[in-house]
């Protein structure tokens, strides 16, 4: 997990090579033309995307479709997707008859991927509702504290995720600082740690700030105006929020749903930190796919099969908002 | 001519950038563990030869392999442990070692040279070993821990910590249950991840970790934990209410080794740190700072009653011989691998 990186000299030259290439372009021509072309601001980060970014997701595509040992072209890693069991069932087939006990349709892929859909939707479904009454308590121009209250969430978001989710872990242990206070109260420890809940309270606690600015932007974007036109027109508190505040902060509200539910179907470390690794989560799945099983082909079908499932839930959320008011991905 | 100017101090910037030539004395890149040198020793190997050391690091044996198979010459020297000692020979990824330039060699101890990894001598030396057993709180364990059945006993639900790590959960499972750790048949594999399935499903199991599990035990987490013994060492530093011991039934025992990966880059200087390493006060500077088995016999010699005497990091014979070592398993290691990920998936 904490490899040093160290680039071989070859790649040093080729990154000081393109970079003189584009200062000499660009000096050439700030000579010629006394400026530098719009278009050329944009190549480093063009460079930066085919190199980091385009590279990769071909090479998943062609891990996810080639078998490992020979390189050709197969689509059993996707039907390791489907039936975990796929390639251990064909090796007790040759093994002999007397381990054709052991064929089992292995279900542990597709549980792993239901299992974390669950958990990304009840993820999603907490931080909206504690998100949302958070941004319209920020926006709200007559309160002094919004403004802290924005400062608030932000500062933990300085830390790294991986060090605020272990702080959790000392909160919550059986002889951690919630329980020790609570024994110390007389009510006994109750267990915190190890479970379902726990990798919940990790996921919410990490994502919250993800829907709450969203909502908090498109509802401080609202004009001020358009509340008390409703109000001159007789709307009563309720109603003007079902009605103009609400629909106005749709775009945000959606934004908010895909930066939360999209980092939640990928959590991984939360589960093996807070949960005690008794769960997996599809994250954790293709981790272990690339390093410990050393099954690249399976690792990358999943990837693939994740980025997809990623893609069609931006396309739905694209449909509720296609303007993209929301100033999200979607 | 500004701009020319300018171009130039880019340049110069760039050229900064650049690889550094190397010092005098050369390097040597060594790939290691986390935390499993003493930096000490680090500064002393290179005040003395001059040679500047270029640490980088793993967390798993696994980790460690996809790293050496990729790019082997990217390193000098590899700390892998046995079993994939026996990968790595067997694909031709490592170089002989010039015994001629390792006299220290001398040290190591003859029961934990040419093992079966490296029959003949020509590949590996010995670095560290240890065992694997239970890691137990006194004050919550009031019965002998001289079995594996503890761990699968409801009396201690939700108080037993297990190694997030496939071969050795895997391992003491079948041992509990009679088989050899290095069992190829599926059969018995099977029965292993049947016990373990059954030990979650009765909540035995508080967690499955790895580095968590020595600092959480010295919290008094759990009462019980399976435990490699330099990490028991340390816990029970820390914490008198903590033993450990390994079960009757049998255990692993492992040897991390020293090796030179094939085309390393810098041999000879790889050579002079494996020699280095065997100093006998160089391993007492390795052995107190992590606290691993030595198979340094002049270093126990220094280290005195102090650490013959710990039946923690220098088990006797017996204990020794009850003890098996792994094998590489790469033909069966994904049913290995499917099991684990049953068993960590299942609800």
């Amino acid at each position: 997990m904490y490899q040093t990186l160290t680039l071989p000299a070859w790649a040093v030259w080729a990154i000081a090579v393109a970079a003189a290439a584009f200062i000499a372009l660009c000096l050439v021509s700030i000579k010629r033309n006394g400026g530098v072309k719009r278009s050329y601001f944009a190549m480093p980060y063009t460079l930066w995307m085919i190199l980091f970014t385009l590279v990769p997701c071909v090479l998943i595509a062609y891990y996810a479709f080639t078998n490992g040992g020979t390189g050709a072209f197969t689509l059993d890693n996707f039907i390791n997707f489907w039936d975990s069991n796929h390639t251990v069932n064909q090796m007790y087939a040759e093994m002999g008859p007397e381990y054709e006990v052991l064929i089992t349709r292995g279900t542990v892929n597709i549980d792993i991927l239901i299992y974390s859909l669950w958990m990304a939707l009840l993820c999603t479904l907490i931080c909206l509702f504690l998100g949302y009454p958070a941004a319209l308590f920020m926006a709200d121009r007559e309160m002094r504290l919004g403004a802290t209250l924005v400062v608030l969430f932000i500062i933990p978001m300085w830390m790294n995720f991986l060090l605020r989710t272990i702080a959790w872990m000392s909160l919550l242990e059986d002889q951690g600082l919630i329980n020790s206070f609570l024994r110390a109260l007389g009510i006994g420890g109750v267990k915190l740690m190890y479970n379902d809940g726990a990798v919940l309270l990790g996921m919410v606690y990490n994502f919250l700030p993800f829907m709450v600015f969203p909502i908090y932007t498109s509802l401080n974007k609202m004009d001020v105006k358009l509340l008390e036109a409703a109000q001159d027109l007789g709307a009563n508190g309720p109603r003007t929020f079902v009605r103009v505040t609400l629909p106005l902060s749709l775009p945000g509200i959606i934004s908010g749903i895909t930066m939360v539910f999209m980092p939640s179907v990928t959590t991984f470390f939360i589960p093996r930190i807070l949960g005690g690794g008794h769960t997996m989560m599809f994250g954790d799945l293709i981790e272990s796919m690339f390093l410990t099983a050393n099954d690249w082909g399976v690792g990358s079908a999943l990837s693939l099969v994740m980025m997809l499932l990623i893609l069609l839930s931006l396309g739905v959320l694209r449909k509720a908002d296609p303007e993209g008011e929301g100033g999200g991905i979607a | 001519m500004k701009k020319s100017l300018c171009l130039l101090l880019c340049c110069a910037l760039l050229v900064a950038l650049l690889p550094a030539a190397s010092a005098e004395g050369g390097m040597v890149t060594v790939y290691n563990w986390e935390e499993y040198i003493s930096h000490d020793a680090i500064k002393l190997f290179e005040q003395e030869t001059g040679i500047t050391v270029n640490m980088t690091y793993f967390t798993t044996n696994e980790d460690m392999m996809v790293q050496v198979r990729n790019s082997p010459s990217s390193f000098d020297v590899v700390i892998p442990s046995d079993y994939c000692v026996e990968r790595l020979a067997a694909e031709g990824l490592l170089e002989e070692i010039n015994f001629d330039n390792v006299p220290n060699y001398a040290n190591i101890d003859d029961q934990f040279k040419g093992q079966y990894y490296d029959p003949d001598e020509k590949y590996t030396v010995p670095y560290m070993w240890g065992t694997v057993g239970i890691c137990y709180n006194k004050t919550m364990v009031d019965e002998p821990v001289d079995s594996w059945s503890l761990l699968f006993d409801d009396k201690y639900a939700d108080n037993v910590f297990m190694l997030d790590s496939i071969r050795d959960s895997m391992g003491i499972a079948l041992k509990y249950l009679g088989y050899s750790m290095n069992t190829r048949d599926p059969l018995e594999m099977n029965a292993a991840k049947e016990l373990l399935l059954d030990q979650k499903n009765r909540g035995i199991v508080k967690a499955y970790q790895v580095d968590e599990t020595k600092d959480k035990m010295v919290a008094g987490e759990a009462a019980l934990a399976l435990m490699w013994n330099g990490d028991a060492m340390y816990a029970i530093s820390l914490n008198d209410d903590l033993d450990f011991s390994v079960p009757q039934e049998g255990s692993n025992i492992w040897i991390d080794t020293m090796v030179i990966p094939k085309g390393a880059k810098n041999k000879e200087n790889a050579e002079a740190f494996i020699n280095f390493m065997c100093r006998p006060d160089v391993a007492e500077m390795n052995f107190n700072e992590i606290w691993y088995s030595t198979p340094n016999t002049a270093t126990i010699e220094l280290l005195g009653e102090e650490y013959t005497s710990n039946h923690v990091i220098n088990p006797d014979q017996e204990t020794r011989d009850r003890c098996e070592y792994f094998h590489d398993m790469e033909d069966v290691i994904k049913i290995y691998n499917a099991m684990w990920t049953e068993i960590k998936s299942a609800k």
